[in-house]
């Protein structure tokens, strides 16, 4: 240690308000540097890989599965849809619950969260880079799972002409723009989700309690949905519409079904963004 | 000194918490610019609720305080900017190195600029000596490492007032005198230091005033000297004849005569010449071992005031 011998290097006025967008570089940059959220990452990564593997090996016994799985051995493209058609019940609101549910609990159970609000970061600032941090792991696991998927899909069998679900055939190129959408709208689907995911990351100062929450809450869902006598509220649930993305495999495009997904995904976000709101903005923050 | 703002002002600051329990109870406390603030008290005297208020994390059930005669609110940025704060020990992102936890908690504060951020970064892991640790993970810090991250983080902007709650926590003798020094010296640029501890010595060495807690309210407040005046020195005589020796004590005026053992002491009020007492006990022929006058120490004066020692209040 030193008795500050050195200079203060020159100061800026410190009136002077940079945007803000610093604290969400850096928590993008945090995000994606850490080990866990590595790890979720590439376990999404080798879900594809493994299926293209197998579809490749237990075709060669003649055997074949149905539905888009079925297709893989035609177009390797259509591993992509296969393989978000096998990770967005399960694997996918897995991942997103862990980074969702951990987004301000585990802050909190860390003690990092009353630094960063002593710093100052403000409190609706930072659910807010939170928020949006989420939007971006959606984005980047849901594209984690369609590259790999793209990838093997090309390495192990055919391309070529792309037969829909309507029956009609496109070439490869207009194919690989509705794997993108596709991708986008899996991604979207995730939202509701993620916001969840974050208000009861507001109320717990144990992520694990609140990653359990939001993974558990994704497993009820699929079984409320299947049980006939609840169809009432069954339109209400944010896994309601997940495979609606397959209906941008038809042409025309059937829009029905996809903007009914948005729209149950936008109702999450408002209602429980707010809800966090509320809930931070006001909680004692005693961690 | 006077006139001007006070850096922490609180009226009727109070705080119940969901369970009932009041921890903190109509608490007014001022402490003036540019001092060193010792803020006392035994464990659960509530302490770190008035400092969590003070820094806006919760919110008070009454009264309000104020930083810089600004109004501190809940989720409210304020004058926070102008704070530097260790609340409660240090705490870090465990998979990040020292200069990358240092660099988040910098991208936190808005009104940080990011041109400056490298060298004030640097600057401040110079001042807490932490400077060939910086690459490290903070996982793999010791405990007293993570104090000097948790005081770097306090010192990324030039800040006009730091509180600090027990910031040489789990340092060693060589590093506890080296934060010291650094809070004095950072006291002598003028910032103010409001330091809660419970090592008395410190609050002694370092603080010019002083405020103590007791079951979450003020039990006293003033400077550390005046403190101290409140509390008698006592004459001590060490003796193999005690019984004698308090005799002669309370022949010579001696009041409050207490005999422990080998050791008798009394209140030494002004009518008491030591040089006479002493020659009074030679020549009574009490056999003097040791003889003198004992000032009180903060400790004692703490003691007095709250009325037990560092268990846990109720």
């Amino acid at each position: 240690m030193s008795q500050s011998s050195v200079a203060l290097p020159a100061l800026r006025p410190r009136a002077r308000r940079t945007l803000g967008g610093s604290l969400l570089v850096n928590e993008l940059v945090t995000m994606f540097r850490r080990n866990r959220n590595l790890a979720l990452l590439a376990a999404l990564a080798l879900i594809p890989v493994a299926l293209g593997v197998a579809i490749k090996l237990s075709t060669h016994r003649g055997r074949n599965g149905g539905g888009f799985i079925a297709e893989v051995s035609n177009n390797g493209l259509f591993l992509v849809f296969a393989a978000l058609s096998l990770t967005l019940p399960i694997f996918l609101p897995m991942a997103l619950g862990v980074v969702s549910g951990d987004a301000i609990s585990g802050e909190a159970a860390q003690g990092t969260l009353r630094y960063l609000l002593v710093a100052p970061a403000g409190r609706v600032r930072l659910l807010a880079v939170k928020g949006f941090s989420l939007v971006v792991f959606s984005l980047v696991s849901t594209a984690v799972v369609s590259a790999a998927a793209l990838l093997t899909g090309l390495a192990l069998f055919p391309g070529g002409q792309v037969t829909l679900l309507s029956g009609d055939s496109i070439g490869m190129g207009a194919a690989l723009v509705k794997a993108v959408w596709i991708t986008l709208l899996v991604a979207a689907s995730l939202l509701g989700l993620a916001a969840l995911g974050l208000f009861v990351s507001t109320l717990t100062d144990t992520p694990i309690a609140a990653m359990a929450v939001a993974t558990g809450l994704t497993i009820a869902a699929g079984i409320m949905q299947a049980i006939p006598q609840l169809s009432a509220i069954q339109p209400w649930l944010y896994t309601y519409q997940w495979s609606s993305y397959a209906d941008l495999l038809r042409d025309p495009v059937y829009l029905s079904n996809i903007e009914h997904n948005l729209l149950i995904q936008l109702g999450y976000v408002v209602v429980f963004a707010s809800a966090a709101w509320a809930r931070l903005t006001t909680r004692d923050v005693t961690s | 000194m006077t006139g001007e703002t006070p850096a922490i002002a609180t009226s009727g600051l109070s705080k119940r918490y969901r369970g009932g329990q009041l921890a903190v109870d109509g608490l007014d406390l001022r402490v003036p610019q540019g001092s060193v603030f010792g803020f006392l008290g035994p464990n659960g005297s509530g302490k770190t609720t008035t400092i969590r208020m003070l820094l806006g994390l919760i919110s008070p059930s009454a009264g309000g305080s104020e930083l810089f005669g600004e109004p501190v609110d809940a989720g409210h940025v304020g004058t926070l900017t102008r704070v530097g704060a260790l609340i409660e020990g240090p705490a870090h992102y465990p998979y990040l190195s020292g200069r990358a936890n240092l660099a988040r908690y910098d991208a936190a504060d808005r009104t940080a600029d990011p041109r400056t951020r490298a060298a004030r970064i640097e600057h401040a892991l110079e001042q807490v000596g932490l400077s060939n640790a910086a690459e490290k993970k903070a996982k793999a810090y010791s405990l007293g490492m993570k104090q000097r991250l948790g005081l770097a983080c306090a010192l990324l902007q030039p800040r006009d007032l730091l509180i600090l709650d027990e910031p040489t926590n789990g340092l060693d003798p060589q590093g506890m005198r080296e934060i010291r020094g650094l809070i004095t010296s950072l006291a002598s640029q003028g910032t103010t230091i409001f330091l809660s501890s419970h090592l008395l010595d410190e609050i002694e060495q370092v603080c010019t005033d002083v405020a103590i807690m007791s079951r979450g309210r003020l039990v006293s407040e003033g400077t550390v000297a005046g403190l101290r005046e409140g509390l008698k020195a006592r004459l001590v005589v060490t003796t193999p004849d005690p019984a004698e020796a308090a005799t002669v004590l309370k022949e010579q005026g001696g009041q409050d005569v207490r005999a422990e053992g080998r050791r008798v002491d009394c209140d030494a009020h002004e009518d008491l010449a030591p040089d006479a007492v002493c020659a009074a006990l030679v020549g009574a022929g009490v056999r003097v071992l040791s003889f003198g006058v004992e000032r009180p120490s903060l400790e004692d004066a703490f003691v007095a005031l709250t009325g037990e020692g560092f268990d846990v209040a109720e």
